[in-house]
C-alpha cells in the first residue's frame, strides 16, 4: 500500500542551522495495516507525514502509495490518495466556513470542482447520517461555524472530513495532543471506529506510549530521522511502555528525550 | 455654506458611491474572502476606464466595451498570481509591481494621454453624472448602477456557493486545509485575483463614463476607498445578518455612506486637496478598532472555555 524507500531531506542545508530530519528513511505498509508511531522531540515522525502527504518535496528516496510514484506529486494532487488530521486542531478545518460546507469541500476530495452546486441536499442528509456515528451532537448544528466548535469537536469533525472520501492512506499527527484526556480518548475511539469499518491504511503518530501499544497492529520507534523498531502482532500486544524506553536506549544510547510520552 | 447645495449634491454622491460600491466588492474578494491585501485594483480602477472610453470613442458599443474592460481587468489580476503564487512574491508586492506596471500601460491605452474625455451628447453613455436628475426613470445613473449591482451580488453569490467557489473561500479561511483536500490553492488564489480585478475594472469604466472621461490618476489610492467601503459596510450592517449576499450589499451601502459623508465634510469647508489624507485616516482608525478593542478593553471572561478544550 505504502512504499518508502531511502527517503531524505535536510532543512536549511548549508547553513548553521542545518538539520537532517529524514535519514534514508524505509518503511513499507500493507494494506489495512494500523501503524502507531513514537519517537522523541526531532525524530522525524511529522517530517515523515508530511514527506508523504507532500508538504515539500524529500531531497532523495521515492514514495509509492498503492503502486502510484507520488514522490514528485505536488500535496493538492497527492491529496486524493491521503486523509490526513493534523495536531492543531485549527489546522484541519476551515474556521468561518460551516460544518456542512467543510465536509461538502473534502467531499470533493480529488474531484474536479466545478461549477456544480458546492452541496446538494442528498449530501446534507448523508452528512448528518456520518456525523450522528461521532456521536457529538453535530449533526444537529450542521450551519454553524466551525470556529465555534471545541478542539475536541473540531479534531472528531476533521477525521471525519479525512475519511469521507475512503482515503488508500490515513495521517494521524498526534491528532489527540492538544486534547484533555477525557476528548483524547473519545477522539482516538473514534478513530478505532472509523478505521476499522473501512479498514483503513493508517499511520498515527502519538506521544503516549500506551495509546501506541493499544491501538494498531504494528508500532515503529522513530529517532534520528529512521525507524529504530518495528513491531507487529502478538509481540507488538504483550509491549509494555517499561519495554519501549528500554528499548530505545538500547537501540539509540540515550534516554527517551520526551517527557510527555513517559508522563502521560 | 448653504444646505441646499448639500441637498442638491447628495444624488451625484450616491452615484459616486455606488459606482465605487461595485469597486469595493472586488475589494471584499480579495481583502475578505481570500484574506489578501490586493493593491493591483490601483492600477484597475483607471486600466478598466482607459479601456472603456478608448474603445467607445473608437466607435464600439458601451457593453461590449465594458466587458472588454472588465476581462483586461482580470488580465491584470492574472499577472498579479502569477507574481504572487508561481514566483513566490509576496501579495502586497506582487499588486504594487503591477500596479506600477498597469501605470505606463495606462498612459499607453490612452495614446499617451493623462486623460480622454468622451462627451455625452455624442456618445451612447450608460451612466453619467448629466443622467442623475432631470432624466426618464430608465435612463437615471442611480437606477442603472443598483441593477448592476444587484445582478453581481446575484452572479457572485451563485459563484461562491459553487464547488470552485467553495473552494475559494476555504483557500482564504485556511490554505493549508484546502490543500490537504486536494485544493489547488495557487489556481484559486489567481482566479480569485481575476474576479476581483475583473470587477474593479468594470467600475473604473463605469466611473469613466460617469465623470466624462478616463483619468491616469484615477486608480491612486483606490484599495483605501474600497477598504474604507467595506469596513464601514461590516461595522454598520455587520450584525444584522450572515448572509453573503447581504454581505455584499452592504460593502455597496458602505460605499455610499462613504461619498455622503465625503460630501458633507466638503460642505462643511474641508479643502478638497485633503480628502486623501482624511480618507487614509478614517480607514487606518477603523481598521485600528478592532485590534484596540482586543488589546485595550478585553473581558478576561471571554479567555479559556470552550476554545481551549
Amino acid at each position: 500500500m505504502l512504499s518508502i524507500k531511502g527517503i531524505k531531506k535536510t532543512f536549511n542545508a548549508g547553513t548553521v542551522n542545518e538539520k537532517t530530519a529524514l535519514n534514508g528513511l524505509n518503511l513499507h505498509l500493507k494494506e489495512g495495516d494500523f501503524v502507531t508511531v513514537i519517537g522523541g522531540n526531532g525524530a522525524g515522525k511529522s517530517t515523515m507525514l508530511n514527506a508523504i502527504a507532500g508538504t515539500w518535496l524529500v531531497d532523495e528516496g521515492s514514495i509509492l502509495i498503492d503502486g502510484v510514484d507520488v514522490t514528485k506529486l505536488s500535496e493538492h494532487k497527492r491529496a486524493k490518495y491521503l486523509g490526513r488530521v493534523f495536531q492543531d486542531p485549527m489546522t484541519g478545518t476551515a474556521a468561518s466556513m460551516q460544518i456542512e460546507e467543510n465536509l461538502a469541500l473534502a467531499d470533493r476530495r480529488g474531484k474536479k470542482r466545478t461549477l456544480k452546486s458546492g452541496i446538494t441536499a442528498k449530501e446534507r442528509e448523508y452528512y448528518k447520517e456520518q456525523l450522528k456515528i461521532l456521536d457529538l451532537g453535530l449533526e444537529n448544528r450542521m450551519t454553524a461555524k466551525v470556529g465555534l466548535l471545541s478542539g475536541g469537536q473540531r479534531q472528531a469533525l476533521t477525521l471525519l472530513m479525512a475519511t469521507l472520501q475512503k482515503p488508500k492512506l490515513l495521517l494521524l499527527d498526534e491528532h489527540t495532543a492538544a486534547l484533555d484526556p477525557k476528548t483524547a480518548a473519545k477522539v482516538l475511539e473514534a478513530t478505532d471506529k472509523i478505521v476499522a469499518k473501512d479498514n483503513l491504511t493508517t499511520i498515527m503518530i502519538t506521544h503516549n506510549m500506551k495509546d501506541a501499544i493499544a491501538h494498531g497492529n504494528r508500532l515503529i520507534m522513530m529517532y534520528e530521522g529512521n525507524v529504530i523498531y518495528d513491531v507487529a502482532g502478538e509481540e507488538k500486544q504483550k509491549l509494555t511502555v517499561a519495554d519501549l524506553l528500554k528499548k530505545f536506549e538500547e537501540v539509540s544510547g540515550s534516554e527517551f528525550a520526551n517527557d510527555r510520552a513517559i508522563l502521560t | 455654506m448653504n444646505i441646499v447645495s448639500l441637498f442638491n449634491a447628495m444624488p451625484g454622491a450616491c452615484a459616486q458611491g455606488l459606482i465605487w460600491g461595485i469597486m469595493a466588492i472586488g475589494v471584499y474578494i480579495t481583502y475578505k474572502i481570500l484574506d489578501l491585501a490586493d493593491l493591483t485594483v490601483d492600477g484597475t480602477m483607471c486600466t478598466g476606464g482607459a479601456v472603456c472610453i478608448m474603445l467607445m470613442l473608437k466607435g464600439w458599443p458601451v457593453w461590449a466595451a465594458l466587458i472588454i474592460a472588465f476581462l483586461v481587468g482580470m488580465l491584470a489580476g492574472f499577472v498579479t498570481g502569477i507574481l504572487h503564487t508561481k514566483l513566490g512574491i509576496p501579495a502586497i508586492l506582487a499588486g504594487i509591481l503591477t500596479q506600477l506596471g498597469l501605470y505606463s500601460i495606462n498612459l499607453r491605452i490612452m495614446d499617451s494621454k493623462a486623460n480622454q474625455a468622451i462627451n455625452v451628447d455624442k456618445y451612447d453613455l450608460l451612466v453619467s453624472l448629466r443622467y442623475i436628475k432631470n432624466v426618464p426613470i430608465y435612463k437615471n445613473t442611480i437606477l442603472i448602477v443598483a441593477i448592476i449591482i444587484v445582478v453581481l451580488v446575484a452572479v457572485l453569490y451563485w459563484f461562491f456557493g459553487t464547488e470552485l467557489g467553495a473552494s475559494i473561500r476555504s483557500t482564504g479561511a485556511n490554505p493549508n486545509m484546502s490543500r490537504a483536500q486536494g485544493i489547488n490553492t495557487d489556481f484559486t488564489k489567481i482566479l480569485g485575483l481575476m474576479i476581483s480585478n475583473g470587477i474593479v475594472a468594470l467600475a473604473s469604466g463605469l466611473y469613466a463614463q460617469y465623470q466624462g472621461f478616463a483619468d491616469i490618476n484615477a486608480g491612486r489610492g483606490a484599495i483605501v476607498i474600497g477598504l474604507a467601503a467595506v469596513i464601514i459596510g461590516e461595522v454598520i450592517f455587520g450584525k444584522i445578518s450572515l448572509n453573503f449576499a447581504f454581505k455584499l450589499i452592504s460593502v455597496a451601502l458602505g460605499a455610499i455612506i462613504y461619498y455622503l459623508v465625503l460630501q458633507i465634510v466638503m460642505w462643511l469647508g474641508l479643502n478638497s486637496n485633503d480628502l486623501k489624507l482624511l480618507s487614509a485616516v478614517v480607514v487606518a482608525i477603523f481598521l485600528a478598532v478592532p485590534y484596540m478593542k482586543q488589546k485595550y478593553f478585553a473581558t478576561s471572561t471571554k479567555k479559556g472555555g470552550a476554545k481551549h478544550a
